[in-house]
């Protein structure tokens, strides 16, 4: 089973839509057992990053989630859910998070000249280019559309965790994978067929 | 490259889409999420529905159309008309919407589009601009001969007296993820939007811009997206009437050197 982790922040439905309708079913749950006791484990997330950081804690997930990563098994996050895999976030300051991979959250750079500038957020699809053609992400083309919704990206101390990366003014990690750890700066679950094709590898990796 | 956003637009009016919509081999062509299936086949990027109906009682109706598209197209959803609470939002975001569109209700208090963004996160929280250019009738007036916009409310019925770029602005300063533009005078005209508001207010804030109101044909949207400068354009009776697919006008933008996501 594939649990989806609740922890208030953001609609989870069509996360869950998303792995049904390519033939796995998920529960959304915020219960740290299910979440230990899960095939595979999602953690989607909208919002801040402080404030998602502070849900978990509330919801004891935080050690949960770590263990689960720890053990090697399936693990996807999905956009604030890729964030909080670092280490650190200048998000309203600088804020702690789970710390897996080491790396820090920073803002696309602000231009007060709005002419010349980068609209923020980042929001609408735009295009990846694969920089480690592995496991779940084996199978997608270069150049392919993913729907971003984002104002901060993730800056990996290793370079070798970078699956994916993509320009917005800057080049920047969209993707990473190291090993069963997986996790997207876009929206699969809003990506349409591309989208649902990485839930689908997913999912597979549960049997 | 980050690529222009061609969002077809469903005017829904107690759960049904208004204007007739000529679709071939559809069970239910007043059914929104059948729509909505055409529309994602077709390479929509997104998808827009505005609720249109009238009576309270029927409210509830467009949450249900939001709950069972959810089930079928997998694109970011908005949903805008009569959104007036917290809850009203919540309740949407729920049901499987991406993001909320917030016109009249802004107006009447724009602290509700602050406290709808610090709760929700300014990425779903869109603010519907209704702008209609007004003739400055004070010739001492140093802004005379340059054109103004003014924003209106209910449906482009009320007038507001505020200025549409300096209204813009603040509903970026309130946490406003996006603007979603429309100009009163030309929405149903066919001639084309307001180029020039819509690069005025593109320019003016930092925020993505959709541009709304008169398209007609292709040309049209070309010229939204590069004399208007928006992020997005937004039609509704040029896809409906079947006059183009959206896959022929993306392949139109994309010859003519428009990135489009094909």
């Amino acid at each position: 089973m594939i649990a989806i982790v609740d922890y208030g922040m953001g609609n989870l439905r069509s996360v869950q839509k998303g792995f049904e309708k390519v033939g796995y079913p998920a529960v959304i749950t915020g219960d740290p057992n299910m979440v230990m006791d899960a095939d595979a484990v999602v953690l989607p997330g909208v919002g801040a990053f402080r404030d998602c950081m502070k849900n978990l804690e509330k919801a004891g997930l935080i050690d949960p989630i770590r263990e689960f990563i720890n053990r090697g098994k399936p693990f996807l996050g999905i956009c604030l859910g890729l964030q909080l895999l670092f280490t650190e976030s200048e998000e309203f300051g600088i804020h702690k998070g789970l710390d897996i991979i080491k790396g820090r959250v920073v803002r696309f750079p602000d231009d007060s000249n709005a002419t010349t500038s980068i609209k923020i957020p980042h929001m609408g699809w735009n295009s990846v280019r694969i920089r480690k053609r592995v496991s779940i992400f084996e199978e997608i083309p270069d150049d392919s559309y993913f729907y971003f919704v984002h104002s901060y990206y993730v800056v990996p101390a290793d370079g070798d965790v970078i699956a994916m990366t993509t320009d917005y003014g800057v080049e920047f990690t969209s993707a990473i994978a190291s090993d069963n750890l997986f996790a997207v700066q876009f929206h699969p679950e809003k990506s349409q067929k591309l989208g649902l094709d990485i839930l689908r590898k997913f999912g597979e990796l549960t049997k | 490259m980050l690529a222009k956003r061609i969002i077809p637009c469903l005017d829904v009016k107690d759960g049904r889409v208004v204007k007739g919509v000529n679709f071939l081999n559809l069970k239910d062509a007043g059914d929104p999420v059948e729509v909505a299936e055409i529309y994602e086949r077709e390479g929509a990027d997104e998808l827009t529905f505005l609720d249109i109906t009238a009576s309270h009682e029927k409210r509830d109706i467009i949450i249900d159309v939001v709950y069972r598209s959810a089930e079928k197209v997998f694109m970011p959803l908005t949903v805008g008309g009569g959104i007036n609470t917290l809850k009203d939002i919540r309740t949407l975001l729920k049901a499987g919407a991406d993001k909320i569109s917030i016109n009249t209700a802004a107006v009447k208090d724009s602290m509700f589009v602050k406290r709808a963004s610090e709760m929700f996160g300014s990425q779903c929280i869109v603010v519907s601009i209704d702008a209609r250019e007004v003739v400055e009738i004070n010739p001492g007036n140093k802004s005379s001969g340059q054109k103004r916009w003014e924003i209106y409310t209910h449906g482009g019925r009320r007038s507001t007296g505020i200025d549409a770029v300096e209204w813009a602005g603040k509903m970026e300063d309130y946490g406003a993820g996006e603007i979603l533009l429309t100009s009163m005078d030309r929405d149903g005209t066919k001639e084309g939007y307001d180029v020039e508001l819509t690069r005025r207010i593109s320019e003016s804030v930092g925020i993505p811009v959709i541009a709304s109101g008169g398209a007609g044909n292709i040309e049209h949207l070309y010229d939204g997206l590069t004399k208007g400068k928006a992020d997005a354009v937004l039609a509704a009776s040029i896809f409906h009437y079947r006059e183009y697919t959206i896959r022929e006008a993306k392949e139109y933008l994309g010859e003519r050197g428009i990135i489009i996501r094909m």
